[in-house]
């Protein structure tokens, strides 16, 4: 069993999270202005309708992150998907983000506690990639009822080596990404 | 559909979660504890993202998007293409509608593909809302660097395979 998670501290709200209220808000007062009250109401509920179908995929990400951390202990991850786990880590990493389903909103916080838990930047990379590029969920219910099969289809293979290919160049360029007091055994 | 991904989900969270019980007790409330911890950080920015996401497209000027990245655009549109890409906000809605109207309006699938995989790599607002806020922002910027050429490869490959 892994030791108790820690995590760094973060506030509710930073700068992103203002700087996306000042455009959502700015945009919102544009629309009222231009279009008028109804038109407002009506993206405003459908957006809120679009919100409540996530609230459960959130959830179940935040727990499956939790829970996943504790199952796999940190010698485990960090012989699959650490620094030393050479090729084969990036492509576990490749399977296991194209495999997993869920929104952003699950993927993130999975990806973050993996790190926390000694997956490396490249193997991190790569599963975000691959999660993004090749996940079937998203590809299944997003994608397809807009392109059509054949070129999703298309899209997907041209997809398949990137996160690869992305994840080992991260493995290469994380010394110059990691923070300096980092570098203890 | 939605709804299957809902019921896959919450199966996984179920087995993890009986097999984290069955290990022990006090570990799966201090683990379920930091969940709804998280969750509760992140709710007010998926919010604002969402809710803020369908304002922001709707002010956008679409047509004059769409006229830059048109099938004669050549690798400029490719790179406008990407950035638009990158430039677009919200969820895969508007994305997808807007990339669906330039493929069906004429523009070369290369430029689409490029489009599609740019807003999925890059998305600023998504980058800002979801991943800053769950990973180490160094870890973050470095796969936006190393996803930069992505798209473009994905482009070449269209070129080269001639399809779609």
């Amino acid at each position: 069993m892994s030791a108790p998670i820690v995590r760094r501290r973060r506030r509710a709200f930073d700068w992103p999270a203002i700087v996306i209220t000042a455009l959502a808000v700015s945009a919102g007062i544009r629309v009222y202005l231009r279009d008028g009250w109804e038109h407002f109401v009506s993206i405003f509920t459908s957006d809120l309708g679009l919100f409540g179908l996530m609230l459960p995929k959130v959830l179940a990400g935040c727990l499956i992150g939790a829970f996943v951390t504790l199952l796999l202990p940190r010698e485990t991850i960090a012989r699959w998907v650490g620094a030393e786990s050479g090729l084969t880590g990036i492509l576990v990493a490749t399977v296991a983000g194209a495999i997993l389903p869920g929104g952003p909103f699950t993927i993130y916080p999975i990806a973050g506690a993996f790190l926390l838990a000694g997956a490396d930047a490249g193997a991190a990379c790569a599963f975000v990639i691959a999660w993004t590029l090749i996940g079937y969920t998203r590809a299944i219910v997003w994608e397809l009822p807009f392109f059509g099969l054949e070129f999703v289809t298309w899209r997907l293979i041209f997809s398949l080596p990137l996160p690869v290919i992305a994840g080992l160049l991260a493995r290469l360029l994380w010394p110059y990404f990691a923070p300096p007091a980092k570098d203890d055994a | 559909m939605t709804l299957f991904v809902d019921i896959f989900l919450w199966a996984i969270v179920v087995v993890l979660g009986i097999m984290v019980v069955s290990r022990s007790q006090s570990l799966f409330f201090e683990s379920l504890r930091f969940a709804l911890r998280e969750f509760m950080t992140l709710l007010p920015r998926i919010a604002i993202g969402m809710i803020g996401s369908g304002f922001i497209a709707e002010i956008l000027p679409q047509d004059a998007m769409l006229a830059w990245f048109g099938p004669g655009t050549g690798p400029l549109g490719m790179v406008i293409a990407a950035v638009a890409g990158a430039l677009t906000p919200g969820g895969p809605v508007i994305g997808f509608a807007l990339a669906t109207t330039a493929l069906k309006s004429g523009a070369g699938a290369p430029q689409v593909i490029v489009y599609n995989i740019a807003w999925a790599l890059f998305a600023l607002q998504r980058v800002v809302i979801y991943e800053i806020p769950a990973m180490p922002p160094r870890v973050v910027w470095l796969r936006v660097l190393v996803s930069l050429p992505l798209p473009f490869l994905a482009a070449w490959a269209a070129l080269i395979v001639g399809k779609p």
